[in-house]
């Protein structure tokens, strides 16, 4: 589902950064376009 | 959703193309968490920021939803994930976000 994918991740620092979610997704055949980690609530 | 990244959001949108992008989210809750999808889906229910009337389609999850889960490494997965995924409440996260993108995502 993700594979060739442009990816935007927003973490939310209160639950799972931005960072933790980059690194699952490291070495795959998807682009990370936007990664952040904002507060939520 | 922060103001900036509405911002940030509908660009990227508008540079690489509705259909090549994926939105993945780590929010705490259910509720803040179904509210991001909602605005990168259908537009910024709070009627804020740059994402207000606009309604992108992004395909959004959330990082524990099995559908990305089963994507990523299960080493990496317990290393990064695991221990936050033991303290939130997955279920209605899950529930909440996949229910959002049922009622506002056309496929």
């Amino acid at each position: 589902m993700l594979e060739g994918k442009n990816v935007i991740i927003l973490g939310d620092r209160d639950g799972i950064p931005g960072q933790a979610i980059e690194k699952c997704l490291e070495g795959k055949d998807i682009k990370v376009i936007f990664s952040t980690t904002e507060c939520y609530v | 959703m922060d103001l900036e990244n509405q911002k940030r959001v509908k660009a990227l949108a508008e540079e690489y193309g509705n259909e090549s992008i994926v939105v993945i989210l780590g929010g705490a809750d259910a509720e803040a968490s179904g509210l991001i999808a909602e605005t990168v889906i259908a537009g910024d229910p709070a009627f804020a920021g740059a994402l207000t009337g606009v309604q992108l389609g992004l395909p959004a999850y959330h990082i524990l939803e099995p559908e990305i889960k089963a994507e990523i490494d299960p080493k990496v997965y317990e290393e990064n994930i695991a221990m936050m995924e033991m303290v939130l409440e997955v279920d209605d996260i899950i529930s909440e976000v996949s229910s959002i993108r049922k009622q506002f995502l056309k496929t």
